[in-house]
């Protein structure tokens, strides 16, 4: 039987090949966004930043930053997922072609607190050429979403 | 004149909101229900590298603003609004560049709801980069309070 490589090389790997997913797209470091791994499974946090309020009376976060950070979490969950197997394989996957996102429906629960937001996303159906992914985002309370959002994505194409 | 007054209280008021303003967008027309809103190119918004192309979620705060913006104009003069539901289908990528432009309509409003549609161009205007329908909450001061 094969050895099991020690538990830093792997987490190494994962490590790395989650920061490089997200430090290619020049987008989420403007947002501020980022993804804690335990295993496989991600959260994407969203650390609260007064540029991302969009009504300063109440005050609420903008609907445009909840809908990115929904997107984005959607998009990083579902590159993570195609490129699982790949990488725990050895492969350097380092710089994946990216999902396309082809729509996306966010349904607005309450209004976002100024605090710190966090999103996970389930992958509900991944084909060659299409996935479906829901996305839930909460503040204080992982049960009192804020936020939720459906989209459907655009695999880019496999198997070079 | 009343219109150009409307016009650049409703510029300054959006343009100071935070996340507008940090994505740098602009306010080029308000209307009777109807907003149309700029936002220039940034390699900040990039979502992917590859082809220099804008995130999606850049896009979507764009339409979003826009539409709470037409919310906001339409002539039973809501004291507020919040996005309920705002669906976003994306039609191709937006060209690397250019400026992308949001115009939104407000096609219905009822006492607590406001109905949008909205479509997001660069500079090829007769191919959307994106479009929006949405549902918005109207917050009005009731008759004989306030």
């Amino acid at each position: 039987m094969k050895r099991p490589e020690p538990v830093q090389v792997i987490k190494q790997r994962r490590d790395a090949t989650l920061q490089a997913l997200i430090n290619a797209v020049p987008y989420i470091s403007f947002m501020g966004f980022k993804f804690d791994r335990r295993g496989d499974e991600l959260t994407g946090i969203m650390p609260y930043r007064d540029d991302l309020i969009g009504n300063p009376m109440l005050p609420a976060l903008h609907g445009g930053a909840t809908a990115a950070f929904l997107e984005t979490t959607a998009i990083i969950e579902l590159s993570w997922a195609m490129i699982w197997d790949r990488m725990e394989a050895g492969e350097d996957m380092t710089h994946p072609p990216l999902p396309k996102t082809i729509d996306l429906t966010v349904d607005y629960l309450r209004s976002g607190l100024p605090r710190d937001a966090y999103a996970r996303a389930t992958v509900n159906r991944s084909g060659r050429r299409y996935a479906s992914v829901h996305v839930e985002a909460w503040q204080d309370n992982r049960s009192r979403l804020f936020a939720q959002a459906t989209g459907h994505f655009l695999m880019p194409a496999q198997g070079e | 004149m009343e219109n150009d007054r409307r016009y650049s209280n409703a510029r300054m008021f959006i343009e100071a909101l935070p996340h507008a303003k940090a994505l740098g967008m602009t306010l080029v027309h308000i209307g009777e229900g109807g907003a149309t809103m700029s936002m220039p190119y940034d390699e900040r918004l990039v979502g992917d590298p590859d082809t220099g192309v804008i995130h999606g979620g850049a896009v979507s705060a764009l339409l979003d603003t826009c539409s709470g913006t037409a919310v906001m104009s339409h002539g039973s003069q809501p004291t507020g609004t919040a996005t309920l539901d705002l669906r976003i289908d994306y039609m191709r990528p937006a060209n690397p560049g250019d400026t992308i432009t949001a115009k939104a309509e407000c096609y219905h409003v009822t006492r607590s709801v406001a109905f949008i549609r909205a479509t997001a161009l660069d500079a090829d205007e007769n191919r959307p980069v994106a479009t929006a329908t949405g549902a918005f909450t109207v917050q009005q001061t009731r008759k004989g309070t306030s």
